[in-house]
């Protein structure tokens, strides 16, 4: 592991890098603030810069940051705004929009800062930790557990958006499924779909999906009903925390580390969750007089879920990096821009290219300090990027949105597809569809039916089904995730309806 | 019938004519050896396309009973907000791709940048003229000069 440390720090530190890590943190925090921009759209907008960059792990290191920065940044909005730019970010604007009001709005940034900071650096060192340890683990997977392992990401991603609303979640997953068929496959070398267009020949671009789901739509949103941006009215002043409260978050920081990296590792949980968990755990476990402090402006309650939301981001990582499974639609972006640089995720990675295993590493730790360092004394100054006129920021927006797909293919006519993409994915948005999903089968379906293809020649059927006790295991899990939360959602109707469950 | 319905009979639709595709159009012209393999290409999308109706007719016919919440845009009252401007910024960005090429980059992207602001009931004419163009030009000196992707920059007949 030391020598490992050792390569990670020789790559992060190269001036390149450490300049990578810098901007991007920049670039996330500052677009991260603006309301409707959450990480995963700022991520789909850098990918065509960092693909450019062509070196993998400075591509990487790059999107790791602007990861960082952007989520820092939309509790920042969460906070001073109470207009949460992330959903990961909405636990944080309970208790942090209360301090705002009461004039402690510079401490409520400073205990934001501080809590990121732990939460993610807490997280790095269990990355470090555990990491190796999975991906050991992992190379026992073969083509059959990995259809297996991502038939558990699907099934878990769609069970997890959206409390409710597991149909919806399933189509969306299922659309994702389907758009990934059209194109010529890896292992058949037939087109499919294209319905003679030769430009679908190659399949739809997933840049172009990214932005038309997630970039545009909200866009729209902006458009449509325009948030009432105020800068913050209160005067920033006092920055400082006290010993006290110090003392008071410490224990909070410590548990919410732990608790939110393990639940980002988890393939679709991530960071809001990790965050609303966070925030619930620490209210009930809080003092009765603490507890009807929350919700009004307690530190702890604003310490929570911004330290598991960043412990959680660092925890993604982990499936992602090791087993080339994405957590989260933040990871499946990383993960299309991980295979368009030519590196597939997965359990060879740390033993094929170390250097990007391990840089990633580093760079999360100079990351968090970078983040630490710069916004400290930036914070009454970025509060200023949310004045901007939508006039200008809406345009821009959709300027960027639309330079994103292009750059990419450069082809115009992916630029009509990403507008009638980002049409119908306003639509569902309008009806309450999760988008996520469609992104996450979009990008796992490909390697999804590879796998499955491989091992079913291997096995000539599917007998590797049940001849593999992992893959039946990871099936059995999928099929578990797929109907507990049903399960439980029915069960609490029937408790809410008074049916005795004969407890 | 409500919006998230209507959306999962369109799907419907789109699953029927994916699922005729795979299961009726595909296998005639296959190689007669990729016949002997356990796989073929149609297999994945015909269980998808019976996944994909199964999961259409579940909404469909509301057997996952869901309390409606609230939205954050009401679609049924989309003349309350401003339909007209994101309308028209739709239009625009058309219009931004089909021009994108013949126009060049400094052309088109200024256009719709001043043209978006004005849209959203910008007026402010020489700080708006002179912040589209330096956006325009620095966008533009990135992408060609630093990460060395062509864009033509200027109408095909002004230069080449």
């Amino acid at each position: 592991m030391l020598e490992g440390l050792l390569i990670g720090l020789e790559t992060a530190l190269s001036l390149q890098n450490l300049l990578m890590v810098i901007g991007g943190c920049l670039i996330g925090t500052f677009i991260g603030m603006l309301p409707g921009l959450g990480p995963m759209s700022i991520i789909a907008i850098m990918i065509p810069v960092a693909i450019s960059i062509g070196d993998a792990s400075a591509a990487l290191i790059l999107l790791a940051g602007v990861y960082y920065g952007a989520i820092f940044g939309g509790s920042t909005s969460s906070i001073l705004l109470n207009a949460p730019g992330v959903a990961g970010t909405v636990a944080s604007s309970f208790d942090g929009y209360p301090l705002a009001r009461q004039g402690k709005a510079g401490k409520a940034l400073t205990i934001a800062a501080i809590a990121s900071f732990a939460g993610g650096t807490i997280g790095a060192i269990l990355l470090m930790i555990f990491a190796p340890a999975l991906s050991s683990v992992a190379l026992l997977f073969h083509s059959a557990e990995y259809f297996a392992l991502m038939v558990v990401g699907l099934s878990a991603i769609a069970a997890f958006a959206g409390t409710g609303q597991i149909a919806k979640a399933m189509i969306m997953t299922i659309l994702g499924l389907i758009m990934a068929t059209v194109g010529e496959g890896a292992l058949f070398n037939l087109p499919r779909f294209t319905m003679g267009i030769m430009d679908l020949q190659s399949g739809f671009g997933f840049i172009t999906l990214a932005m038309a789901m997630f970039a545009l739509p909200e866009a729209l949103f902006l458009v449509l009903k325009p948030k009432t941006l105020k800068a913050g009215e209160s005067e920033i002043t006092e920055l400082r925390i006290t010993r006290a409260e110090a003392k008071a978050i410490a224990p909070v920081i410590g548990r919410q580390s732990l608790q939110g990296f393990f639940i980002g590792v988890l393939p679709g949980a991530g960071a809001t969750i990790a965050s609303f968990l966070g925030y619930a755990v620490e209210r009930n476990i809080a003092p009765k007089d603490e507890q009807e402090q929350f919700g009004k402006g307690s530190i702890k309650g604003l310490a929570a879920p911004e330290t598991a939301n960043n412990a959680a981001c660092t925890g993604s990582f982990v499936p992602l990096l090791t087993l080339g499974i994405p957590g989260s639609g933040t990871t499946a972006i990383l993960l299309g821009a991980l295979i368009a640089l030519n590196v597939s995720p997965g359990p060879r990675l740390m033993i094929d290219e170390p250097q990007i295993f391990w840089a990633v590493i580093m760079s999360m730790f100079i990351g968090n300090l970078v983040l630490l360092i710069l916004n400290l004394p930036l914070i009454p100054y970025i509060a200023k990027v949310l004045a901007i006129p939508r006039n200008y920021l809406i345009p821009f927006i959709l300027f960027f949105t639309l330079m994103g797909a292009y750059i990419g293919q450069n082809n115009a006519t992916e630029l009509l597809l990403l507008i009638g993409f980002g049409i119908c994915a306003t639509a569902l948005k309008f009806a309450d569809y999760p988008l996520a999903p469609l992104l996450i089968g979009f990008i796992l379906g490909g390697m999804m039916e590879d796998n499955f293809a491989r091992s079913m020649q291997l096995y000539d059927g599917v007998a590797f089904i049940w001849e593999r006790p992992m893959t039946l295991g990871l099936l059995v899990i999928a099929l578990i995730l797929i109907i507990l939360p049903s399960y439980r959602a029915r069960r609490a109707k029937y408790h809410a309806s008074g049916v005795a469950d004969g407890s | 019938m409500a919006l998230d319905r209507w959306i999962a009979l369109v799907l419907l639709g789109i699953c029927l004519a994916y699922g005729y595709a795979a299961w009726f159009t595909m296998d005639g012209n296959m190689a007669p050896f990729m016949k002997r393999n356990p796989i073929w290409p149609s297999t994945f999308p015909k269980v998808l396309s019976v996944l994909g109706i199964i999961a259409c007719c579940f909404i469909l016919l509301g057997v996952e009973k869901t309390t409606p919440k609230e939205a954050e845009i009401d679609y049924r009252r989309l003349g309350d907000y401003h339909i007209g401007q994101a309308v028209m910024l739709l239009g625009l960005m058309v219009l931004y791709a089909l021009c994108l090429r013949p126009a060049g980059f400094m052309l088109s992207t200024s256009g719709f940048l001043i043209l978006g602001a004005v849209i959203l009931g910008e007026r402010k004419w020489p700080l708006l003229i002179t912040i589209s163009l330096i956006a325009t030009f620095v966008v533009w000196y990135l992408v060609q000069e630093v990460l060395g992707i062509y864009m033509r920059p200027l109408p095909g007949f002004w230069r080449g």
